[in-house]
């Protein structure tokens, strides 16, 4: 337990010198302020694919950072920010890529892959009550309790 | 009949997803790559000194009307290193022009480095502080460029030039595009 109390503190720790590379970039208001983190959240860091831009420390992530934020200081906007990112890297530098032709796939197919599996899943539900309701007949049934009778009698008769 | 067609159903779903991940280990596929989207579009407007002369100012008209490869490498990039062979020989062929764009790099590291390695480059020119290798979408080096005689981009690989990418890609769109005038 208290190993389990000292990685947590460690965890909290790293923490707070993650957030430390962030704070030498300082707005006027806290509105900038918000914007910024949350472009840099949106934007995919180019060296290691699973960070952001905001969370990297590669050396390409930091210079996109300070490009971003010097473009926010000459008062671009974010869909002016995009655009740059966009012209350069591609829409690979999105974490939620446009809907688009080629992105169709991706955007739909989650959803077309649901529809086919409720789709299957109605059918062999369907399937299965309609032979649970395809039951034994009159004669079959009188079988069925004729048998079972039988085995119990004669299991008593074991006895 | 029915029997069989349940019974192959795990058969079925072991193939698909075989085929799957098989497409997704197929030689020609590198999970890294990212398409670049400056292909058909000119190469950015920049202006910056020469590696091998400081005074010196290249920009990118000076590159207007001659097809050449740009090369972005430094002397932090192993990979560069790698390269560097197939640079040289290509570069002694006289099949294209190779301008390098020094990234982020110290100049008399790099100078040493030409030195020592050979230098396939017709020109450096040195981007110290890497924004012009923003403006290229650079994300990594060695990353290569074929620029046409308008300075329009034609291709881009990311990651060593090998002798094969050389021979099988680079220098057939050199000659279309040498052809082309």
């Amino acid at each position: 337990m208290r190993r389990l109390f000292f990685v947590l503190s460690l965890l909290f720790l790293s923490h707070t010198a993650f957030s430390a590379t962030l704070a030498e970039y300082s707005f006027e208001t806290p509105q900038q302020d918000d914007d910024f983190r949350a472009i840099i959240e949106e934007m995919r860091c180019l060296v290691c694919q699973n960070e952001s831009l905001a969370g990297s420390n590669a050396e390409l992530a930091v210079d996109l950072r300070n490009e971003i934020y010097d473009m926010m200081q000459a008062g671009q906007g974010k869909d002016e920010i995009i655009d740059f990112m966009v012209a350069r890297y591609g829409d690979f530098v999105l974490y939620s890529p446009p809907v688009k032709p080629s992105t169709y796939p991706l955007w739909f197919g989650p959803i077309l892959l649901f529809i086919i599996g409720a789709v299957v899943l109605m059918t062999i539900l369907r399937k299965k009550n309609r032979s649970r309701e395809a039951e034994l007949s009159t004669e079959e049934q009188q079988r069925l309790d004729n048998l079972l009778k039988q085995s119990t009698d004669s299991r008593n008769a074991d006895q | 009949m029915n029997r069989y067609l349940r019974y192959s159903i795990p058969l079925i779903i072991f193939v698909v997803i075989a085929l799957f991940l098989g497409w997704g280990l197929r030689q020609d596929y590198d999970p890294k790559h990212i398409p670049s989207p400056l292909i058909g579009k000119s190469i950015p407007t920049f202006s910056l000194p020469s590696l091998e002369q400081a005074e010196t100012v290249i920009s990118d008209k000076d590159l207007l009307g001659n097809v050449y490869l740009l090369n972005v490498w430094a002397t932090w990039c192993v990979s560069c290193r790698a390269e560097h062979e197939t640079l040289v020989q290509l570069a002694r062929t006289g099949k294209v022009d190779i301008i390098g764009l020094n990234w982020k790099d110290e100049r008399d590291k790099a100078e040493v480095w030409l030195r020592q390695l050979g230098n396939p480059y017709s020109v450096n020119i040195f981007d110290k502080k890497g924004r012009t290798a923003i403006d290229l979408g650079v994300y990594g080096a060695p990353e290569t460029f074929l620029v046409d005689s308008q300075g329009i981009i034609r291709y881009k690989h990311a990651g060593p030039v090998t002798m094969q990418l050389v021979n099988d890609t680079i220098l057939p769109i050199v000659e279309q595009l040498k052809s082309k005038g």
